[in-house]
């Protein structure tokens, strides 16, 4: 009585097929990952040192350490954070929860996701043209930090009002229809219930921002400097920048120095994000819904 | 369509409706739509002080529109539009300069309970504090005092710090109850608000609205005819965007109306 029938037969070799499909899927995509973090551990592994991290690369790049390039990586992923956070997250609010739905705040949303995909070699230029002759930063960490700053934003905008509005619509209703304000209501309920969100948004962008070269090439990052940036005004080396020089411009550099140097650049973007991920699972701890 | 209070109420001690005085609530010519579909039209009625008015009708009746044009819901919503006159203590609500204002005057409760993603205490604690009450012991105060009122405080007494999203689904309904009674609204606009609450409950909080008419003006949207007439004191019929009638309640269920569709629907012949 309880037999299968050849429909419900069929229904579970479909649903078999589709499981084994998205599985494969899902493989393919963490095969190219581990090529990568592989090889670059077993042939760049062995350059790492105390030695290798905090000495400045000498004899022409050819020998030496990275500290230069570390620090200046760290200086521009943080002024571009600490330039583009405030100005993402505060647009990202406007639009979700206070802009009208009209022909402007559709220009700007077209707009957002246009400069989404604009090259990162477009924002170098800009950058060029913008802070280090405009406004006469000069080639340096802070020119260099606005322009990723700027290439930046829309990833955090997006991310952040995503986030914003997957805060259900009848938390607001029922904080609105108590009188609050809509800041009260952003305050006490969607904000923290959106943090996590953008965080991730934060997450892609430290990702990204510390693995720009086009970006910074014109604008404050520099083949070679012995010294460590001591202000936003100076010039500084900066990891994916010294990787594309001494992978393509240098001369005699040994290989395991090459793969030294991208196997830090991937550490550090995973530890930031490691960072971003601990605080972002403690904030979900507190999350209320 | 004016009444002395109900002989009831008074031998309880508790102030009837406030019939002699001015209306809170004066509706004109009131039109509500939705993208150009018309969801309510032509409405006129006064509501009055220390009243509960009873709205009855069938699905899509435009009772919900109602309550939402008066708390000027209509500005959440971009596709809600309202015309005509609405006032509130003899002022037109689109004149109120501070909506926000108008809206901490107004409790709403709708049919499915919205806890907000905070603790039990903080859902109860939330309008106070946006009227500024700052003090601990005050706030323990009315949180104690609405969830009382809305039949809650026994089964949640000892988990005040835990989230209200996670209480059940009735109870959720009673959390917001007490969440609008603690804005101490003027009026208490109430959207078939037993629809996830058991019966015994109900009754309770049932009792507790009678008393509440001594200090709010309260209007009650309910499916359920027999809950109007324990409850309101007045009734309205609504039938596809029409106000049909109004009268006293107990009129009506006995069978004193003006047009026939009233006594139809109270009876359950269609609906």
């Amino acid at each position: 009585m309880f037999a299968a029938t050849p429909l419900n037969r069929r229904s579970h070799r479909n649903q078999n097929v589709a499981r084994a499909v998205f599985f494969l899927m899902t493989v393919a995509l963490v095969i190219p990952v581990l090529i990568i973090v592989g090889t670059l551990v077993v042939r760049g592994g062995p350059a790492l040192s105390w030695e290798f991290l905090f000495t400045a690369p000498r004899d022409n790049m050819t020998a030496g350490g990275i500290l230069p390039a570390l620090v200046g990586t760290i200086w521009l992923v943080v002024v571009a954070l600490l330039a583009s956070v405030p100005v993402g997250v505060a647009a990202a609010l406007y639009l979700s929860e206070y802009a009208p739905d009209n022909l402007l705040t559709r220009t700007i949303n077209l707009a957002i996701i246009n400069l989404a995909g604009v090259p990162s070699i477009v924002h170098a230029l800009f950058g060029v043209g913008a802070f280090v002759y405009f406004f006469r930063f000069g080639a340096s960490i802070l020119a260099a930090s606005l322009t990723l700053a700027v290439m930046t934003l829309p990833v955090v905008i997006v991310a952040t009002r995503e986030s914003l509005q997957a805060v259900p619509q009848a938390f607001r209703e029922a904080c609105w229809n108590m009188g609050a304000t809509r800041w009260q209501t952003i305050r006490k309920v969607v904000l923290p219930n959106s943090i996590s969100g953008i965080l991730t948004g934060v997450i892609l962008e430290v990702s990204r921002t510390a693995g720009e070269t086009a970006p910074i090439m014109f604008t404050g990052a520099t083949a070679f400097v012995a010294f460590l940036p001591e202000s936003v005004f100076d010039q500084t080396m900066a990891m994916s920048y010294h990787l594309y020089y001494i992978a393509t411009q240098a001369t005699d550099v040994p290989e395991q120095l090459t793969f030294g140097v991208a196997l830090v650049l991937i550490a550090i973007v995973l530890a930031m994000n490691a960072v971003s991920i601990a605080f972002r699972v403690y904030l979900r701890g507190l999350k209320k819904w | 369509m004016v009444d002395a209070a109900p002989e009831t109420a008074v031998a309880n001690g508790i102030a009837g409706p406030a019939y002699d005085e001015p209306p809170i609530i004066e509706v004109r010519d009131l039109n509500i739509g939705y993208g150009g579909k018309a969801a309510l039209q032509g409405v006129d009625l006064d509501i009055y002080r220390h009243e509960i008015f009873g709205i009855i009708g069938p699905a899509n009746s435009g009772k919900t529109s109602f309550l939402r044009a008066l708390n000027r819901m209509d500005a959440f919503n971009t596709a809600m539009e309202v015309r005509g006159s609405i006032r509130l203590n003899g002022k037109d609500i689109n004149d109120w300069r501070n909506v926000y204002a108008l809206r901490s005057r107004i409790g709403v409760v709708f049919p499915l309970p919205v806890g907000l993603p905070l603790t039990v205490y903080e859902n109860v604690a939330f309008s106070p504090r946006l009227r500024g009450i700052r003090k601990k012991a005050e706030l323990d105060e009315v949180v104690e005092r609405c969830l009382r009122r809305a039949a809650l405080w026994d089964e949640v007494k000892d988990r005040l710090d835990s989230l209200g999203s996670l209480l059940s689904g009735g109870q959720q309904q009673r959390l917001t109850i007490a969440r609008a009674l603690s804005q101490e609204p003027e009026l208490l606009l109430l959207d078939e608000f037993s629809i996830a609450v058991d019966p015994v409950t109900t009754m309770r909080i049932e009792d507790v609205l009678k008393e509440l008419r001594s200090e709010m003006t309260i209007v009650l949207v309910t499916n359920l005819v027999q809950q109007a007439r324990r409850l309101a004191d007045r009734t309205a019929f609504f039938l596809m965007g029409e106000l049909v009638e109004i009268g006293d309640t107990e009129d009506l269920f006995e069978g004193k109306v003006t047009d026939q569709r009233t006594t139809g629907y109270i009876e359950g012949r269609f609906g």
